[in-house]
């Protein structure tokens, strides 16, 4: 933890790296950018077998960017914010369907009442629910916050992860949005190829929303109240920090752009059902929080380099080792926390601060560097 | 839903076989949450694979009665075999976590039950496994209410297994050593006492408790690799709800739990146990807010 806390001290929000290396990564940053957008934008063209796969990539982005707003920026770990996934998922469907039918009829699962939508009410209905499904999601948070933010620690890893499960379970119970049997969405009215572009290219944008609001959020004030929090939840409210509405508001935001992805997702599935895709707890819900961790928490990158490592560690497993594949995102689990707990970005970090633009002040830089290791040994033997 | 719960009204006799088999259940429940209590009061990590260990050893069990052992003799193997099983992974793993912040023991040991659960389904496959140790059952009230005779003896069998560990826990040298280290273990290490020795033996004991458990559950109940959750949460609910150090909560806790469970799997139907079992977890995390709201106002 020793980089964060020099973290602390310098200015690392400044983006006035010292040497030539940071300045000359200032320069290209735009650039940088705009080529890894126009990349991303053109995954469908140039691996249209892909698609898909890239949507999920983009979804594991999401997830990573979301959960680490209060897993690592706000020190809250918590196991359940899958729930605002699958929150998200079944607004969107209740909106797209409930505008021009009754739900409740759409879902028997009889299936006596066949409901079409023509183009115009399937779009309109995509982009109400689309909208509703992130509005409404934020609104879940700010009503759950005061479940869950009054415990601390481990219960509320525990209490969050809860929720999830619970709402998986009593879902399923509802027999107006079609019980553990689940809804088949509204069928696509064009073409399957231009269904693949338009979910793949939401899903880049929601992306790109999330890690351009975030990038803003963490050089606020805000950001800084986030990180106050994490590091001394008792200090930082003692020095003026409204804690529980900043909590509230950072697990609000997380369930905002949670909303929505669970929206696309539920689009390009086409089928959901409460305990496997909507609220898939022991799966996606844990694999946000890994991805963060293998990345590096607290980081603005890492959880993006988690998320794309993660997944292709994934889907290769899945492929080559499929039947063993829980084994091995077990043995993942549990060397990346145990062994690998700073991840990818956080151990760079360690190597070489002054990339990230921490000036480590006083002494030589190798000595400090050793001073930070033994500190950090030393905290961990503590 | 309705008309069950009219069964219960109007055959009161009913509710007498519920609160039997619910007794009977619970105590397994709480023999394997005193287990998860123990470890969670010396060395702070929340095991979140207790679980998985009480249906390990319920496959252990099952395993040596396929082989040909008496089922009884099942548990003392199953014991054994999850001590092993702990021990080792108690240096593989757990050693490396118990200094670290809490949510990584909980990950880690969520690993470790995930390696559990997908290695059990690999090993033994799917189905639903039980073993009948063949003893019957007794009658009450014309044959009304039935109790099955090795239920009861799982019970006194757990109660001996709790005997046995409070009467190490208050006498031995190494349960006064786990105690002291529960209290303070900066303390304890200043006195002598080598906490690595006494966390290596806490977990050990704790995973032979629940192969005990299991063996136990193995033959009263059924087992299959994916149950392992929700006897985690049941160990959870039951010692957040008790608290930790304090054996008769857990005990009454653990008895309530099972009752609750069979009237609650009575009234609404077998698929919504898991429901039920979050849904008191929920329930238990609410109270123990608002009891902490309150003793913050009282603060202030």
């Amino acid at each position: 933890m020793s980089v964060q806390e020099a973290s602390r001290f310098a200015d690392e929000r400044a983006a006035v790296p010292s040497g030539t290396l940071g300045q000359k990564a200032a320069r290209f940053k735009p650039l940088g950018y705009a080529g890894l957008l126009a990349a991303c934008a053109a995954v469908p063209f140039v691996f249209p077998g892909y698609t898909n796969t890239a949507s999920v990539l983009l979804l594991m982005v999401i997830f990573a960017l979301a959960w680490d707003v209060q897993g690592g920026q706000m020190g809250y770990n918590s196991l359940g914010n899958i729930f605002f996934f699958g929150a998200g998922m079944y607004i969107s469907a209740v909106f797209q369907i409930g505008l021009w039918t009754d739900v409740g009829a759409y879902t028997r699962p009889d299936g006596l009442v066949k409901a079409t939508f023509t183009a115009q009410q399937y779009y309109i209905g995509l982009g109400v629910g689309f909208i509703a499904s992130g509005i409404l999601s934020a609104v879940l948070a700010i009503a759950f916050g005061w479940i869950v933010f009054g415990l601390r620690g481990p219960y509320f890893a525990i209490g969050s992860w809860g929720v999830a499960v619970a709402a998986g379970e009593l879902l399923s119970t509802v027999e107006w949005v079609g019980g553990g049997g689940g809804i088949a969405m509204p069928a696509f009215p064009g073409d399957p190829g231009f269904r693949k572009l338009l979910f793949y290219y939401m899903m880049l944008a929601v992306a790109v929303a999330t890690f351009a609001f975030l990038r803003w959020l963490y050089t606020t004030r805000f950001g800084l109240a986030l990180n106050a929090i994490r590091d001394d939840e008792e200090k930082a409210e003692a020095m003026g920090i409204h804690t529980t509405r900043y909590k509230t508001l950072a697990w609000t935001i997380s369930a905002f752009f949670l909303g929505f992805s669970g929206a696309i997702f539920g689009n390009i599935v086409a089928f959901i059902d409460p305990r496997n895709v909507a609220f898939p707890t022991l799966t996606f819900g844990i694999y946000m929080v890994l991805m963060v961790l293998l990345g590096g928490k607290g980081t603005l990158w890492g959880p993006i380099i988690g998320a794309v490592v993660f997944d292709v560690i994934k889907e290769v497993t899945w492929t080559y080792f499929l039947g063993w594949q829980n084994v091995v995102l077990g043995l993942l689990i549990i060397v990346i926390v145990v062994f690998f707990e700073q991840g990818i970005v956080g151990s760079i970090k360690e190597w070489r601060p002054e990339w990230f633009g921490i000036r480590v002040v006083g002494k030589a830089e190798p000595a400090t560097r050793a001073e930070m290791a033994a500190a950090s040994k030393a905290e961990a033997a503590e | 839903m309705l008309s069950n719960l009219s069964v219960l009204i109007n055959a009161p006799v009913f509710n007498i076989s519920l609160i039997v088999d619910g007794v009977l259940i619970g105590a397994i429940f709480a023999l394997a949450a005193y287990g998860l209590a123990l470890v969670w009061g010396v060395t702070s990590v929340k095991n979140l694979a207790q679980g998985d260990f009480v249906i390990m050893g319920g496959y252990c069990a099952w395993y040596a009665t396929y082989l040909g052992v008496p089922p009884l003799l099942g548990l003392p193997i199953a014991m054994v075999v999850m001590a092993l099983f702990g021990w080792v992974t108690f240096h593989l793993v757990v050693k490396h976590v118990i200094h670290r912040d809490l949510f990584t023991s909980l990950l880690a040991t969520f690993g470790m039950a995930m390696v559990i659960e997908a290695g059990l389904n690999l090993g033994f496959g799917a189905d639903v496994q039980s073993v009948n140790p063949g003893f019957g059952s007794y009658y009450l009230f014309g044959g009304l209410v039935s109790i099955s005779k090795m239920k009861l003896i799982a019970f006194v069998l757990a109660g001996l297994l709790a005997v046995g560990i409070v009467i190490f826990m208050k006498s031995s040298r190494m349960g006064r050593a786990i105690r002291a280290t529960a209290q303070d273990p900066r303390a304890a290490r200043v006195l002598g006492i080598d906490t690595e020795k006494v966390y290596a033996f806490t977990f050990t004991l704790n995973a032979a408790i629940c192969g005990a458990a299991g063996a136990l559950v193995v033959m009263i109940w059924v087992i299959h690799p994916f149950i392992g959750v929700s006897y985690s949460i049941r160990s959870f609910v039951i010692v957040t709800a008790a608290g930790l150090g304090n054996l008769p909560g857990v005990i009454a806790v653990g008895l309530a739990m099972g009752i609750l469970e069979q009237f609650g799997g009575f009234i609404m139907g077998a698929q919504y146990e898991q429901a039920i079992v979050v849904l008191l977890l929920l329930l238990v995390l609410v109270v123990r807010q608002i009891q902490q709201a309150r003793v913050r106002q009282v603060v202030q």
